[in-house]
């Protein structure tokens, strides 16, 4: 028998997610994404010296930025040391002398701390999402529900860069040394270096590598995914300038996502063989 | 030996200049309680890895009941062994029987079958217990549970006893013999020599990533030429008379102390000994003698290769 049996992952997939829901990690990160959603979408606009809940837009815009700084670090923490721990304690010879090969056990890590993070997400957000279906109807609930899958995708991105890195780092200490290297990267310090790039290059670069720029980082793509469907947010973050308006597709943007998902989780599975 | 269950051939390890295993060639049959023993480093525990498959070997091959360790088709066999490694970690917020569950879905193995496991390697009261609360006594039995898992017909357990008290070693040994009286095959490793030469059919015993003698214990100590130990016990004030009946036998130093003398004794010159020591009469009270031990056996070959 040389296919890929679905059981061996379930099995994975299921202490891992067990693990998470035992230890109360589900329950504290769903806590956290509720708490901050419904400060930001009630005293996101303090700012402009005004609180209260505002429209749809403004509150997913106000999310956005929450989620930008906050999903990929809670999803490399608790992806950054799937393997590595395993291999650092000792358990994973015990694993892998059982019938399963060692992409089962990598695709069952993910699956199992990808439920993790989807129930976290959805719960977290849900629970907000229940309140600002009540203050502002059922119409903002469409573009509600899309922003909450958009971080769950934005999520998986990360997921799958951190166990790429709990299989590449030689102990846990790298891997998360690099786990947090790689927020700062994508979540920091990319979008800055974009900017002095346009600044060097007085624009010209614009319309050519700028959106194909913006595509590799996953949290980029996941601003543009939700913030192009509004006309008031585009105009506040100035995006529809640099990134034209034919490549804010959403399947486009969801499939570069995705892509984001498959390809770290490649590159780690090729190199647990 | 029986059908050969273990095929291993010309197998060897390296790690950059280092050859972990360097040359292997063994064949273990069905059935059989083998040794493998040898000093920290010498490749036991890639050797060991290597016939699980979780290591890839540099060169050679390794076949268990007929397939090839590091082919597809593996995961079959897998489901018919048991292996208890060396480091053992198991899951600290899992309990016992927890642990046990997660292994056993793993291993396709009725889940129902879990609590009477337990309860053969002692573990029954603790079943519940989370694991980071257990022993490490208790970690070993209930990785030893994990490897018996669906009644594996071949059993791979490094250092098995290790951090079991005199009479959880006395109870791992007492479930080895039920198991090989059901066939099972055994291959294991320890550093207690003591432990292992009593039990195993044959032994390999490895020396810088080489099987540098196999065998049964008995053979392994004929080919040693080790001398026999002998205790004998006189009548106090009689070593002059002891000394002198020994002394044509030409054997060595002989230690004589209050009525108790110990000496070593050439295997060729056993019976001209006892002869002489009956002819000397009432002196003699008591003899004990004593074969080398596995220990001796394995000093004997450490002293041999340098």
């Amino acid at each position: 028998m040389s296919g890929i049996e679905f059981g061996q992952i379930g099995v994975i997939a299921g202490k891992e997610f067990r693990d998470r829901l035992r230890n109360r990690w589900v329950l504290a990160v769903a806590g956290v994404f509720t708490i901050f959603a419904l400060v930001i979408a009630y005293f996101g606009a303090a700012q402009q010296g005004a609180v209260g809940w505002r429209s749809i837009d403004v509150t997913i815009a106000s999310l956005v930025s929450l989620v930008i700084y906050l999903v990929p670090l809670i999803a490399l923490i608790l992806g950054y040391d799937a393997i590595v721990a395993e291999r650092e304690r000792g358990s994973l010879d015990l694993l892998l002398s059982m019938p399963i090969t060692r992409f089962e056990v990598l695709l069952g890590k993910f699956t199992g701390l990808a439920g993790a993070l989807g129930v976290a997400t959805v719960a977290g957000f849900g629970l907000a999402g229940v309140l600002l279906f009540y203050q502002l109807g059922s119409a903002a609930l469409f573009h509600y529900g899309g922003f909450v899958l958009s971080a769950f995708l934005l999520s998986l991105c990360f997921l799958s860069l951190a166990v790429m890195v709990s299989v590449l780092a030689e102990d846990r200490m790298r891997a998360s040394g690099i786990a947090i290297a790689l927020w700062f990267f994508y979540v920091l310090v990319y979008d800055l270096l974009l900017l002095g790039l346009l600044v060097i290059s007085e624009g010209k670069l614009n319309l050519i590598f700028f959106p194909v720029l913006l595509m590799l980082n996953p949290a980029d793509i996941f601003r543009i995914l939700n913030i192009f469907g509004f006309e008031d947010v585009q105009r506040l973050y100035g995006l529809a300038t640099v990134f034209p308006e034919t490549l804010a597709n959403p399947w486009l943007l969801g499939s570069a996502m995705v892509f984001w998902i498959i390809a770290p989780l490649g590159i780690a599975a090729w190199r647990f063989k | 030996m029986t059908d050969k269950l273990i095929d291993i051939r010309g197998v060897k390890k390296r790690y950059g200049a280092v050859d972990a295993v360097n040359g292997v060639d063994l064949t273990i049959g069905a059935g059989e309680l083998f040794g493998l023993i040898g000093h920290n480093g010498a490749g036991k525990t890639t050797l060991f890895k290597m016939m699980l498959g979780l290591l890839p070997a540099s060169a050679g091959e390794i076949r268990i009941g007929g397939q090839a360790v590091r082919g597809t088709a593996f995961r079959e066999v897998r489901r018919s062994i048991g292996y208890l490694p060396e480091s053992l970690a198991l899951y600290d917020n899992l309990s016992g029987l927890e642990t046990l569950h997660f292994f056993a879905r793993l291993k396709g193995v009725d889940r129902s079958t879990c609590p009477a496991l337990l309860d053969r390697v002692g573990l029954a009261s603790a079943a519940d217990q989370r694991v980071r609360n257990y022993s490490k006594g208790m970690r070993q039995r209930l990785g030893f549970a994990q490897a018996l898992l669906g009644s594996p017909r071949l059993l791979f357990l490094d250092e098995p006893t290790n951090g079991l008290d005199p009479q959880g070693i006395l109870e791992f040994y007492r479930i080895l013999a039920e198991l090989r009286q059901g066939g099972v095959t055994v291959v294991l490793t320890s550093h207690i020599l003591a432990e292992i030469q009593q039990r195993v059919d044959r032994l390999a015993l490895m020396r810088n990533g080489r099987i540098q003698a196999l065998g049964t214990v008995q053979a392994l100590r004929q080919s040693q030429d080790l001398p026999l130990t002998l205790r004998v016990s006189f009548r106090p004030g009689d070593d002059k008379l002891l000394m002198t009946t020994l002394a044509p036998l030409n054997i060595g130093p002989i230690e004589a102390i209050d009525g108790i003398a110990r000496f070593a004794c050439p295997r060729q010159k056993k019976m001209a000994l006892l002869a002489a020591l009956t002819a000397a009469g009432t002196t003699i009270r008591d003899i004990d003698i004593h074969e080398p031990s596995l220990e001796d056996v394995f000093l004997g070959y450490a002293e041999a290769t340098p």
